[in-house]
């Protein structure tokens, strides 16, 4: 196909993207993305499909991608004929009837689970849907089609202007490719930050007959999902920018290493890839210029440390996933000892809107230095949940606050960064979220995950996560990282289970530095982070630990014990039904007694008596 | 390995070096594990010893090396899964099975694996039972699910 033929097909499919927003069927978007089914995604669209059936009207179901209020998932949206279309939230199989019934008999659309509309302008007192406290803060750049177009449609991608941004590249000579992202000023979104076109220069000019891109879709930091939900949401916006970067670099081999548990995103990406050969968009001679390119699909096996560069690249060699020391990097040498870019999803997904939109327009968001939008995974204790975009240089303070609505306990402090990141007190809530700021406090802006904890959580405890997370995922191959983490995990331990003593906190520290300064790559140079930001700026909660044996959040597990208020206790028995161990005992009616020695701390009493039974707080867990 | 599996693998890729992974990836989805036997098979067809083979496949937590059960309980902890409490869910599940993690129950019927993380943060805690992810679990609702497997 050659530029006149999509041209063609795009006018062809934002026509009918117009005639879909007016169309004269009812429109029925379900959110379908992993997260969306996990709520009951499926159950929701099946009871939808059940009542049209049955009342045989007929409707057309549209299966979008995440939208990003999690928290509000599963989501239905219903948009008849000539009116906008209507966003319902928390939409369970049971509530479908109901809603749609409003629609399609009586005329009086429900208000119930009822949270915004997508039109323009007023309309029935609705909110805008982007008007909502957890959107209206957001900029929507690499998210503009998630959860808004149907991601398995390539027509919905190009009537949103899909592959202008590479269409506008084939125009245009490599350097001034590489000029306009230079321009937009965007770092790498995985994490580090390294200036985008300056690593591309410097592949494109390595002396070499064969050049490899890498679109790196290991999202293995736990509490993080951005690029999953992109790839869901919008496959071809990454693989529009894949087609940028190999382009400028020179490359006429892609792979996108990702996941094998996303299984939902690899069948979207296969789906994608197929459409882009069809339309002649992959292969030889893309779009009748003699830019030549393809793109395989590499899932990795499960190992963390495969997002570091050379160690991604020894997987997709066959290998085992360990680091090599660099120089040379893998611009120069990399896959097969060629030069080879290895990019993220989400600085892959942003190039086409700045291809399209200008280097200036992009630049216009952000600060001097770190530029443009970025995604974060927003979650953990705060009330809204979710996947969010922000212009960066934004507050921590505004991102929990205004956008995740805050903590219902009192707020206690926000990890950045994953096992790389850093932990931060109350502080840093004014502090600006973007490369430079977040690196002084200690942490790092990562990949994007960003984890709220309140009073309820232990920070030590956290630390020790994070630690034994990297020990478990050290590959082993240098002796600072396989052994450092490994004593760093027992210090934490020992002071979880209140056994350790004031001189573990300065040997926890020393060994941090060391592990930081000595290891090979960079899982082990930053996985202290966690551990030494928790103990830097919360100190008195390890104190604690030591000094008192006291947990302050009433976490750690060998610290705290469960107890019956007898007075209190009304003897429903609902939670000696439940106690796993038959820890709980006694007759009906009277106070129950608990088994300390047969006590597995599990919650299932406390959760019960909170939720279930008749006393409400008989049972309570003390340090 | 039996003949016809085997030898539809030996299509789908180019038999190179770096097919290694997504080779073992398709064995493992074929037999449910990868079997001394398929080993040795994929051994001689890319020409890289049975040692080295093991040296990669136990480097990855994908692959398994036993039987699997029937059914694969995945509980995620995750960063997020972990602050809302995924921690007490795994120790639920090991007393209800009677197995520890990375075990299969004795009848066969459960694996049990931790894994970080199924993507679905904004909904922590959540496990899955093979396919089907369950959001927002407590040690109630994971009791709940076991009792009502229980019957099948």
């Amino acid at each position: 196909m050659n530029k006149k033929a999509i041209d063609e097909r795009r006018r062809q499919a934002a026509a009918e993207w117009e005639e879909l927003k007016k169309s004269p069927l009812p429109l029925i978007y379900i959110g379908a993305a992993s997260c969306g089914l996990a709520a009951g995604a499926a159950d929701t669209q099946a009871a939808a499909e059940e009542y049209l059936s049955r009342k045989g009207i007929s409707a057309r179901i549209i299966p979008v991608g995440c939208i990003g209020p999690c928290y509000l998932e599963p989501l239905m949206d219903v948009q008849m004929p000539g009116k906008p279309r209507l966003s319902y939230t928390n939409v369970s199989p049971k509530e479908v009837p109901g809603i749609l019934a409003g629609f399609f008999e009586s005329g009086e659309i429900s208000k119930n689970h009822l949270a915004g509309h997508f039109g323009n302008g007023d309309f029935d007192g609705i909110p805008r849907f982007f008007d909502l406290p957890m959107l209206k803060p957001q900029v929507r750049v690499v998210l503009r089609n998630c959860g808004l177009i149907d991601p398995e449609d390539l027509d919905h991608y190009l009537a949103r202007d899909g592959y202008k941004g590479f269409e506008k590249c084939l125009s245009m000579t490599w350097q001034e490719v590489l000029d306009t992202v230079k321009r937009a000023g965007i770092r790498g979104r995985g994490g580090a930050g390294f200036p985008t076109w300056r690593k591309w220069q410097t592949c494109r000019e390595a002396e070499s007959d064969q050049r490899y891109l890498i679109c790196n879709a290991d999202e293995g930091d736990p509490g993080a999902f951005m690029n999953r939900s992109l790839i869901e949401g919008d496959p071809h916006a990454v693989l529009e920018g894949m087609l940028i970067a190999a382009y400028t670099i020179g490359a006429s081999q892609g792979y996108v290493y990702i996941r094998a548990e996303y299984p939902l995103a690899i069948t979207r990406l296969k789906k994608a890839i197929g459409q882009m050969r069809e339309m002649g968009l992959l292969g030889p001679n893309i779009l009748g210029s003699d830019f030549s390119f393809d793109i395989k699909i590499k899932e990795g096996a499960g190992a963390f440390v495969c997002g570091e560069e050379t160690a991604l690249i020894a997987s997709i060699e066959g290998k085992r996933g360990m680091p090599r020391s660099r120089p040379p990097f893998p611009a120069i040498s990399g896959l097969q000892g060629k030069p080879t870019i290895i990019n993220n999803v989400e600085t892959l997904g942003t190039l086409p809107n700045i291809l399209r939109n200008g280097a200036e327009w992009y630049a216009g968001y952000g600060t001097e230095t770190s530029k443009g939008t970025k995604t974060f995974s927003l979650v953990g204790k705060v009330r809204r949940t979710g996947l969010i975009e922000v212009p960066l240089g934004i507050t921590l303070r505004e991102v929990i606050y205004d956008i995740g609505g805050g903590t219902q306990k009192p707020f206690k402090a926000v990890q950045s960064g994953g096992p790389s990141g850093g932990c931060l007190s109350e502080e840093f809530l004014d502090l600006r979220i973007d490369y430079e700021h977040l690196a002084e406090a200690g942490a790092i802006m990562g990949s994007g995950g960003l984890i709220v904890v309140d009073s309820d959580t232990c920070i030590v405890d956290m630390a020790k996560y994070f630690m034994t997370f990297t020990q478990r995922e050290s590959c082993g191959k240098c002796v600072p990282c396989r052994v450092g983490t490994r004593h760093m995990v027992e210090i934490l331990e020992k002071i979880c289970d209140g056994k350790a003593e004031l001189a573990d906190l300065d040997k926890l520290e020393k060994l941090g530095q060391t592990v930081k300064s000595g290891s090979l790559c960079g899982l082990g140079s930053t996985a202290p982070n966690p551990a030494l930001t928790s103990l830097k700026y919360f100190r008195p909660e390890f104190i604690s630990h030591v000094k008192d044996k006291r947990c302050p959040a009433v976490s750690c597990k060998n610290l705290v014990i469960y107890r019956v208020i007898a007075n209190k206790c009304t003897g429903c028995q609902r939670c000696v039904r439940v106690c796993p161990t038959g820890a709980i005992t006694g007759p009906r009616s009277e106070p129950h007694n608990l088994d300390q020695s047969k006590c597995i701390k599990c919650r299932s009493c406390y959760e019960i008596c909170r939720f279930d039974a008749i006393a409400g707080d008989a049972i309570i867990i003390e340090s | 390995m039996s003949k016809d599996g085997f030898s539809a693998i030996v299509e789908e890729f180019k038999g190179e070096r770096g097919d290694l992974i997504p080779v073992l990836q398709r064995a493992q989805d074929l037999y449910g594990y990868l079997q001394p036997d398929a080993i040795r098979s994929i051994s001689r067809w890319l020409k890289i010893s049975e040692n080295e083979i093991f040296g990669v496949a136990t480097f990855y937590a994908q692959f398994r090396f036993h039987p699997p059960g029937r059914h694969h309980i995945k509980v995620c902890l995750g960063t997020a899964c972990h602050v809302r409490g995924g921690e007490q869910i795994l120790v639920m599940a090991q007393q209800r099975l009677g197995v520890k993690t990375g075990e299969t129950t004795a009848d066969g019927k459960y694996d049990l694996d931790r894994v970080a993380c199924l993507g679905c943060c904004a909904l922590a805690p959540v496990v899955a039972f093979d396919d089907k992810i369950h959001s927002q679990m407590s040690v109630l609702k994971i009791q709940k699910i076991f009792d009502e497997q229980k019957s099948d």
